[in-house]
């Protein structure tokens, strides 16, 4: 691999663990910052503040993994980087 | 040896398939029994005996001299196994027994623990896993030692990873003796080595390989056990089969209940070790402490996480980078099987207490009447409730029903009137989860010590049979330190379990996250990241809770990690800087990590 594909690799293996950990931030911190005032609305009969720690956010994080190991792969794919099976 | 081989690895759903099925048909034969006039006492014996058998065979099958078999399972998990077994590495006695109860009296505030020990695999599979899997290390000193250099940095890792992983470890042989103890009928300190012996039965021949097929096995009956209970339930209270999408109805009518029975006031008496319901269950606290505590608690969950080497060795055993990061998820999603499930089983256990239109609710009954229930009298009996007619009215006000908060799950199947069969199920499940948790830390220190302490450091000439068999009389000296000291019942169950959090992430997060993602970090930095943040956490931890301090900022003794972490990062940054850059060779290494094509930067025998 030549010095210019690893670099443009690694900046967007940078960019993709940025934007994961983003999403990973509010829904960790910013949202249960505020549970109270969600708890005010509600979400399949839940009172949302206690929803998105009991379930939402868990679910958000189960996607956001199997989302973040697709984007990683087609990185690698793209240059060259992949494991050959 | 047979069964483990090339064509074990193509016919693992065949195998777990026919495992699981074998497990239910066991499950039905029980109930038949049950039926038939088997006392409630000889299925509790049969299922923790039966399942502790099936994984001492599967240790057994799986024993192996070889170096990479034992430290890493010859790399060739396939990541949704790796998921099952990660799964149930994590997913501890604690989780399995305390969570549920912990949600029934922390309400919102004790969330914290489930939004930072799902949270925390975002930050394995993005900072750590992959990485680790493409150096090809064999325990997480290894990749210390190697990517920093020298032995003092090998050793600070091992140092903080034993100090971590023991205060786990005694925690869950703690909660496999109760547990042994319950369901044989034998006394607690027996229990303690009983656990003891089939933990080390499933992992002392086949090391990582053992543990690796164990735990999946595991996870299937610790999955199965947790969840059949809760949906039975819900079932039986019209909920339906999916109970945990629609709790949404009970949630909002414990809202109102807790309002008219006065939940909030202060109990007049107070049992020991018991506690009485005080705490509003879905309102979150509204001031600025109590956010900041719900926050520091998720961040030390979650950096603890990601830095607790039994986690993160699981992740060494996958066959390829890509698959590790598979299995990052597939292990949260198998771990959010069971946490999105807690929540729900502590709602329907508040309901069914409080609510006075259900035939098992309690809170108002009169007295006498309440204390003729049969599960009242038995769990009375062994001291995991009381009640105290404080007022002296003759009714049981919620303020003077104390109980553990384990009953949740251990008793709500009869507190339901389910038949026994499911509690010898729900026995069986917890001694899963603390057996298999254990079985991973007490791999993970026993590997450390004689990987890298023995191996690396003291006799690197040592061959492969020395190595292996050192590693096997390290794990069962370790093990029995474990149990003796869980026999003495120092700590309560959760206290530890957090603290073991604290002081991974304490010495471990930043030069492990650095070590990658910063190729200036060096040699003394990492030393002085992992030396200060260790002694400032566990300093902090000491004043704290022994020393009479204030806690600074909320951050009590459950949450010392933040400090640890904090001056980990700030001395592993400025020591760096301060010395000379990484040489070529190691920022070589470092690019090398960061591609996953390619060979693994150390051997797989090393």
């Amino acid at each position: 691999m030549d010095q210019s594909t690893r670099e443009s690799h690694w900046a967007k293996t940078k960019g993709l663990m940025i934007t994961t950990l983003i999403i990973w931030f509010i829904f960790s911190y910013l949202v249960h910052w505020f549970a109270d005032s969600l708890n005010n609305a509600t979400f399949l009969g839940f009172p949302l503040g206690f929803y998105m720690s009991a379930q939402g956010s868990l679910i958000i994080f189960v996607v956001l993994i199997f989302w973040f190991a697709r984007r990683q792969h087609s990185i690698d794919v793209e240059h060259g980087a992949a494991e050959d099976d | 040896m047979s069964i483990i081989k090339g064509d074990f690895i193509d016919n693992l759903p065949k195998v777990y398939g026919l495992y699981t099925g074998g497990f239910v048909v066991f499950i039905l034969l029980m109930a038949v029994l049950e039926q038939m006039g088997l006392g409630a006492d000889t299925i509790g014996i049969l299922f923790v005996a039966f399942t502790v058998l099936i994984y001492a065979a599967i240790g057994w099958l799986s024993r192996t001299m070889q170096v990479d078999a034992y430290y890493v399972a010859g790399r060739q998990v396939p990541a949704v196994f790796n998921g099952m077994a990660t799964a149930a590495d994590w997913m501890s006695g604690a989780s399995f027994v305390a969570l549920a109860g912990g949600i029934y009296f922390g309400g919102h505030g004790y969330m914290a623990f489930i939004v930072g020990w799902t949270g925390g695999y975002v930050l394995v599979a993005s900072l750590m896993a992959p990485y680790l899997r493409k150096f090809g290390c064999y325990t997480v000193p290894d990749f210390i030692g190697t990517r920093y250099g020298g032995n003092l940095a090998r050793f600070l890792a091992v140092l903080v990873l034993v100090i971590a992983s023991f205060t786990y470890v005694t925690a869950q042989i703690n909660a496999t003796g109760t547990i042994a103890a319950r369901a044989l009928q034998i006394p607690f300190e027996v229990g303690v080595w009983f656990g003891l012996l089939g933990i080390l039965l499933c992992s002392m021949l086949g090391g990582m390989r053992a543990v690796t097929w164990t735990q999946v096995a595991q996870y299937i009956v610790l999955i199965i056990a947790y969840v059949v209970p809760v949906v039975w339930m819900s079932n039986k209270q019209g909920f339906g089969l999916i109970p945990q999408f629609v709790y949404g109805d009970a949630i909002m009518r414990i809202g109102e209940l807790e309002t008219a029975l006065g939940v909030g006031a202060k109990p007049a008496t107070a049992v020991a070790g018991l506690k009485a319901l005080t705490v509003p269950y879905y309102e979150a606290g509204t001031t600025f402490a109590a956010k900041w505590k719900f926050v520091t608690l998720v961040f030390c969950m979650m950096a603890g996480t990601a830095s607790l080497p039994h986690i993160l060795m699981r992740y060494f055993t996958t066959p390829s980078v890509k698959a590790a990061r598979q299995s990052v998820a597939w292990s949260l999603f198998f771990i959010f099987l069971l946490y999105f499930t807690a929540p729900a089983l502590a709602t329907f256990t508040k309901l069914q207490l409080l609510d006075p239109t259900l035939a098992t609710s309690i809170i108002g009954k009169s007295i006498a009447e309440v204390n003729a229930l049969d599960w009242v009298q038995k769990w009375s009996a062994v001291k995991f409730l009381a009640i105290a007619d404080a007022n002296g009215d003759g009714i049981l006000q919620v303020t003077e029903f104390f109980m553990r908060g384990d009953i949740v799950v251990l008793a709500t199947p009869e507190i339901a009137g389910l038949p026994y069969v499911i509690s010898g199920l729900v026995a069986a499940g917890g001694m899963a989860a603390a057996m298999s948790t254990a079985d991973g830390l007490l791999l993970a220190i026993a590997n450390a010590l004689s990987h890298d302490l023995y191996y690396k450091i003291i006799d690197p000439k040592a061959d492969t049979k020395t190595r292996l068999v050192v590693a096997r009389v390290l794990l069962i000296f370790i093990g029995a330190a474990g149990a003796f000291v869980a026999s003495l019942k120092l700590t309560s169950i959760l206290g530890a379990v957090a603290w073991a959090f604290d002081f991974a992430m304490s010495g471990l997060f930043f030069p492990l996250v650095l070590g990658i993602w910063w190729k200036r970090a060096n040699r003394p930095g990492a030393i002085a990241g992992m030396f200060f943040g260790l002694l400032a956490g566990t300093l902090y931890l000491y004043a704290v809770r022994w020393g009479g301090m204030e806690p600074w900022l909320y951050i009590d003794h459950l949450r010392f990690g933040v400090i640890g972490a904090a001056v980990s990062l700030v001395a592993m940054v400025v020591v760096s800087l301060a010395t000379a850059e990484p040489d070529e060779e190691t920022q070589r290494m470092v690019d090398e990590v960061r591609i996953p094509k390619g060979k693994t930067i150390l051997d797989s025998t090393h």
